[in-house]
């Protein structure tokens, strides 16, 4: 089960947080903090892996993004870096070229995406196709609902002037 | 798409996230975010916010939050938002609530309503962002309240609300398995479902469900085997396919629960045979996610019935991993190893080199589980070495978690497999000084323990050997300064017990330490209790000796000062210790027996020996004792308090809607309610329904009785079920190690770059030499060699390097003569004799083995043909060209469509994604995707539109704010 996901920035600026497991505000920030501790300064050929506190980290630097996700002690690191992965080349389908600055502006966008990925700290969807046509269908739904509402706010004050 | 119609937010909230991204510290950070939370305080308590402001302000608080900050004041705004009609804004608040609150939060009572509501919607989208939040928020009390619609929901005929309502369900069993027992069924329905999506996610709830009770899914083996063998020929849709990959994530949860399904039970295991080894065959070993499947298969190898093809094709597996430069493979290989080694324990002696060089390696994370490997593998035959290498990394380490771990592991071995209790006194004596207050206090007891009862045998010189050993290297180690307590209260225990036992020192010089022990560490009771305690002792077997005791000044004043100390525990020890000391030798030598912590001493449960004295008490008019048990008017208390505990947990909520009331009402209710009541009854239900929402929406923290009383319940039962809280598991880090990891960090580091020079700059010239060293550790880790030998070659460890000269080592390439000689001052192990079993053949292969092995080394080092040397060397140079092969199409394919957006073309993630792999020195992931390429295309445009939006909000790269964009463009 995957507890946390975080998008740090190199310079130990948080871009993403989802937490799957409890954790208190307080505990968060520790986390984030000891963690950019560990992640950041680690060389480029070491592994992805670090242990820390029982559980295993895995992340990868996307340019100047790292991607870290916590697991339990027996799952398979290799998996998760590959969920990594996927999570990020949905996020380029759907931005087109993705950068960290999209992620900062739409960091919501990121979220919603993450939802269709993942629930409850685990891999729901495997296929990226299926993902984007969901994403896809949420975000024509909000268009239309925009236009109704804007619609019908025009009849609304249509009808009472 | 996403980003087109700009970023859809105000110029308010870019510049502040702008105006984060230009903060040079963190406190110039966190004073943006207090100045956003009280414009945001201010704001959202407006009036007449229109929503879509509204909406903002609360994709602003998570913002807040994100950053590390309390953003509580707004939730129930989020709350609110949740109620909205208007899919976008619902979704917003779900988003927003799903981030903000816990599964026990209290505002979750105010959101059920509504996801009740949602879930019936007629619109699948409102559906899916429902389960999302049910998925993260419900908990177990409202379980009930949205269980019966999720469960319908399964049958949806939408696959993605099938699949988020297996992962409710799932979830649910994970919060409270009670409440969903009934509906496991439902899993086993959805597995053969015909969306392979809603397949997948089916995995996961009966991977849990499997670890639990495997003996019930015992059917299902045949089942997962053949959707395992459809999966990896392909017959899912080409949409599941990951790197040219037949859905992977899909193939790597089958193969857990086969795992799990084939341990222990050969019938089931050998249905199973044929696909695993077809997969390990299939497997593309040049990618990623090929190797996490066949690391996968590795692990279900090592856990179902042994078969011997199988483990065969495991072990190559094995080999390729270790042998990869990728330090991923290699960390997964020596995990693969830790798990086939219980099989086929040989395994291990063909990877003795690799797994040395993993645990030299710089990187750390790969020399813990290369440890760890160790651990599994430790016998009497190589405990020593392995826990003398433990124990040097511990020192090295000052991540408290990880110390704990290993020192606990060190113990562990030792008392498990300690040669002598020499070397088990001498092991505990350095774990506790470096580690001691992160054991297990009971570790601690062991010790003194062993250290009184000797070693079972009925020797009596060897224990007071052993005590006198022990005394000495305590009166040694004493001295040091910031030594942990634990470990201060064996020492006392033992210079109390056993300081002057063989007369070599003297009681006033025992009593000396003593004092300054409690002196150095006036602060810690607990040592001050022992030390007193330790004083007693000795001035008691002083006094039974017949000699005359003289009590230091320091003695003096310490005994005066526990006198008058707060603790009553230390007060009572020293006013005993005075009472001692005015005893006559006789009275002593009873009180204070010489060595008598073992012996056992009775206990009279029942005070037979006040009986006496309670019957003249009696006689002389008390009262007699009445047992608890029998004692009338106590009892209430008690059984009061279990009472309301019973009543509180009795008391369910209620999730339906109220019933409409009923015109016969309680006799007590006046008759004005009633009619009010009467006239009610005729209302139509919908329009109730309605009012009830509207009021739950508009005030959510509206106090109607009823509200009040359920949530009052709710507080009464969270106290009972409410989870604990995440708690950090680390102790906080001693403060008598700091000095030591300070020291300590300099040697490391010296050691680290000494030999990471070594391996970078002359390794080839070097090659034998340190293969020479390498392959007398690898003997003592895998070889049963002999003891004696052992300890020398771990004390030797590094003597060959820095006693050869550097010409010499220029030689030894060359010259096979010189080398021998360099070899034969490597102490030749001489055979055991004790060891007469297994290891006794083994030991003697393995003494000549390594010189073997070295020779076949030298002599064929110019052809380099010798296992060893050719793989490092041979791997090492195709594997860079092929790198740079990679790298430079990579660069042509990753950067030519995006020349075209001006500065802007490497700030995209995915070229710095194809850079990475390579930086990183695997060539796993460098092939991007044709379809990837593809996309490029039109995504110059995209970014180029970016970049022209980014500019004109004045975000632009060349501003006053390079930090944010300067990595991207690097």
């Amino acid at each position: 089960m995957i507890h946390f996901v975080l998008l740090i920035s190199r310079q130990g600026k948080v871009r993403l947080t989802k937490w799957y497991s409890p954790y208190p505000q307080k505990e968060r920030t520790k986390v984030i903090r000891e963690l950019s501790g560990l992640i950041l300064p680690r060389g480029p050929k070491l592994c992805n892996f670090v242990e820390w506190r029982g559980f295993k980290v895995v992340y990868r630097r996307y340019a100047s993004l790292y991607f870290c996700m916590c697991i339990n002690q027996d799952d398979n690191e290799l998996e998760i870096l590959e969920i990594i992965h996927h999570y990020v080349e949905i996020l380029d389908r759907y931005f087109g070229s993705v950068c960290e600055l999209d992620l900062i502006f739409n960091f919501h966008k990121a979220y919603y995406i993450l939802d269709e990925l993942l629930i409850a700290g685990e891999l729901q969807e495997s296929s990226k196709k299926t993902v984007a046509r969901h994403i896809a269908a949420q975000d024509s739904l909000v268009e239309t609902a925009k236009e109704q509402a804007s619609s019908l706010s025009n009849i609304i004050a249509e009808a009472t002037k | 798409m996403g980003s087109q119609g700009g970023f859809g937010q105000s110029k308010e909230f870019l510049d502040l996230i702008k105006s984060i991204g230009e903060a040079r510290s963190k406190a110039e950070e966190d004073r943006i975010v207090l100045h956003e939370i009280e414009t945001l305080k201010r704001r959202i308590t407006e009036p007449d916010i229109p929503k879509r402001k509204m909406k903002e302000y609360i994709i602003r608080l998570v913002y807040v939050e994100m950053l590390g900050h309390d953003a509580s004041f707004g939730y129930i705004h989020a709350v609110k938002m949740t109620h909205d009609d208007n899919i976008h804004l619902k979704r917003t608040g779900y988003l927003a609530v799903t981030l903000f609150l816990n599964e026990d939060h209290d505002l979750i009572i105010l959101i059920v309503n509504t996801i009740q509501k949602d879930l019936k919607s007629d619109n699948y989208l409102v559906v899916c962002a429902a389960l999302n939040v049910v998925c993260k928020l419900i908990n177990e009390e409202t379980i009930p309240a949205v269980l019966p619609q999720v469960v319908e929901l399964l049958g949806h005929q939408k696959e993605a609300v099938r699949k988020k309502a297996v992962m409710a369900l799932h979830r649910f069993y994970q919060r409270a398995p009670s409440s969903v027992n009934h509906l496991i069924s439902n899993f086993r329905k959805r597995l053969c479902d015909n969306d392979p999506g809603v397949m997948g996610a089916t995995l996961c709830p009966l991977y849990d469900l499997i670890t639990i009770d495997v003996n019930a899914y015992k059917d299902l083996v045949a089942s997962f085997a053949s959707i395992l063998k459809q999966v990896a020929e392909r017959r899912l849709p080409k949409s599941y396919d990951y790197h040219q990959m037949p859905a992977p994530f899909i193939q790597i949860k089958l193969l857990k629960i086969l795992a799990l399904l084939g341990s222990g039970d050969k019938k089931a295991s050998e249905q199973m045979y044929t696909i695993v080894g077809d997969i390990m065959r299939k497997c593309d070993s040049t990618s990623n996610i090929g190797n996490a499947v066949l690391y996968e298969c590795i692990c279900c190898i090592s856990s179902i019935h042994p078969n011997p093809k199988l483990l065969e094709s495991a072990a190559d597996a094995i080999a390729k991993f270790l042998k990869s430069d990728s330090h991923n493979l290699k960390y997964l290989g020596i995990d693969a190893l830790g798990r086939l080694i219980k099989l086929s324990p040989e395994i291990a002696e063909q990877h003795q080199l690799a797994v040395i060089d993993c645990l030299e390696d710089p990187d750390d994370t790969l020399k813990r589980k290369t440890f760890e490997l160790l651990y599994k593998m430790t016998k009497s035959s190589n405990v020593e070495v392995i826990v003398d290498r433990m124990i040097d990394y511990m020192i090295n380490i000052n991540d408290s978690h990880n110390k704990t771990e290993i020192a606990s592991r060190c113990v562990e071995l030792a008392e498990q497999f300690a040669p002598s209790n020499q070397w088990f006194i001498q092991t505990m004596n350095r774990v506790f000084e470096h580690a001691g207050d992160l054991v297990n206090p009971k570790v601690a007891h062991n010790l003194m323990r062993l250290i009184a009862e000797g070693f079972g045998e009925e020797d009596d010189t060897a224990d007071s050997q052993l005590r006198s050993s022990a005394v000495e290297s305590y009166l040694r180690i004493v001295v040091e300064p910031k030594l942990p307590s634990t470990f201060l209260q064996v020492i006392c225990w033992v210079l109390g017990e056993y300081g002057t036992a063989d007369g070599k020192y003297s009681a006033s010089y025992i009593t000396g330490k003593l004092c300054d022990v409690a002196e150095a560490y006036s602060t810690d009771d607990t040592v001050k209790a022992y030390a007193i305690s330790a004083l007693m002792k000795i001035y008691s077997f002083e006094i039974a000796a017949g000699r005359k005791v003289d009590v230091l000044p320091e003695c003096q004043s310490f005994i005066e000062e526990l006198l008058a100390s707060h603790s009553t525990d230390l007060q009572q020890r020293a006013y005993e210790l005075q009472a001692i000391l005015g005893l006559d030798a006789n009275v002593a030598t009873n009180i204070m027996p010489m060595d008598a912590s073992c012996e056992d001493i009775e206990i009279d449960r029942s005070l037979s020996f006040l009986n006496g004295y309670v019957q003249q008490s009696i006689e002389k008019g008390a009262q007699p004792y009445i047992p608890e048990s029998e004692r009338s008017g106590m009892t209430d208390v008690s059984s009061f308090r279990s009472q309301e505990l019973h009543e509180v947990s009795s008391h369910a909520l209620r999730f339906e809607a109220y019933e409409l009331p009923k015109p016969v009402m309680p006799s007590r209710v006046s008759p004005i309610e009633q009619s009010s009541s009467n006239e009610l009854v005729p209302a139509p239900e919908p329009s109730y329904h309605a009012e009830m929402h509207q009021v739950a929406s508009s005030v959510p923290s509206v106090s109607d009785p009823g509200s009040l009383e359920l949530k009052l319940k709710l507080d009464g039962v969270q106290r009972k079920w409410g989870r604990p809280t995440y708690s950090s598991a680390a102790p906080s880090t001693s403060n008598a190690d700091i000095p030591k990891i300070q020291n300590g960090a300099p040697q490391l580091d010296a050691v680290s770059s000494s030999s990471s020079k070594a391996v970078s700059y002359d390794s080839r010239r070097q090659q034998v030499e340190i293969s020479a060293e390498k392959q007398k550790l690898a003997a003592s880790l895998f070889g049963g060699t002999s003891k004696s030998h052992k300890r020398q070659s771990s004390g030797s460890q590094k003597v060959p390097k820095t006693n050869i000269p550097a010409a010499e080592k220029s030689h030894v390439a060359k010259n096979a003569t010189s080398d021998t000689a360099v070899l034969e001052r490597t102490p030749q192990p001489p055979p055991d004799l004790l060891d007469l079993d297994e290891s006794a053949v083994s030991s003697s292969a393995q003494s000549v083995d390594p010189f073997k092995q070295l020779e076949g080394l030298l002599d064929l080092n110019q052809d380099t043909s010798t296992l060893t040397t050719s793989d490092a060397s041979a791997s090492g140079a195709p594997d860079v060209m092929s790198l740079y092969g990679e790298t430079t199409l990579n660069v042509q394919s990753g950067g030519v469509p995006n020349l075209l957006p001006a500065g802007r073309d490497e700030a995209n993630l995915l070229s710095g994604l194809a850079g990475t792999p390579n930086r990183n020195g695997h060539g796993e992931n460098t092939v991007t995707n044709p379809t990837q390429q593809l996309n490029k295309g039109p995504n110059a445009k995209e970014s180029l539109e970016k970049d022209a939006l980014v500019r004109q909000l004045g975000v632009t790269p060349t501003g006053q704010n390079p930090n944010l964009f300067r990595d991207l463009l690097g």
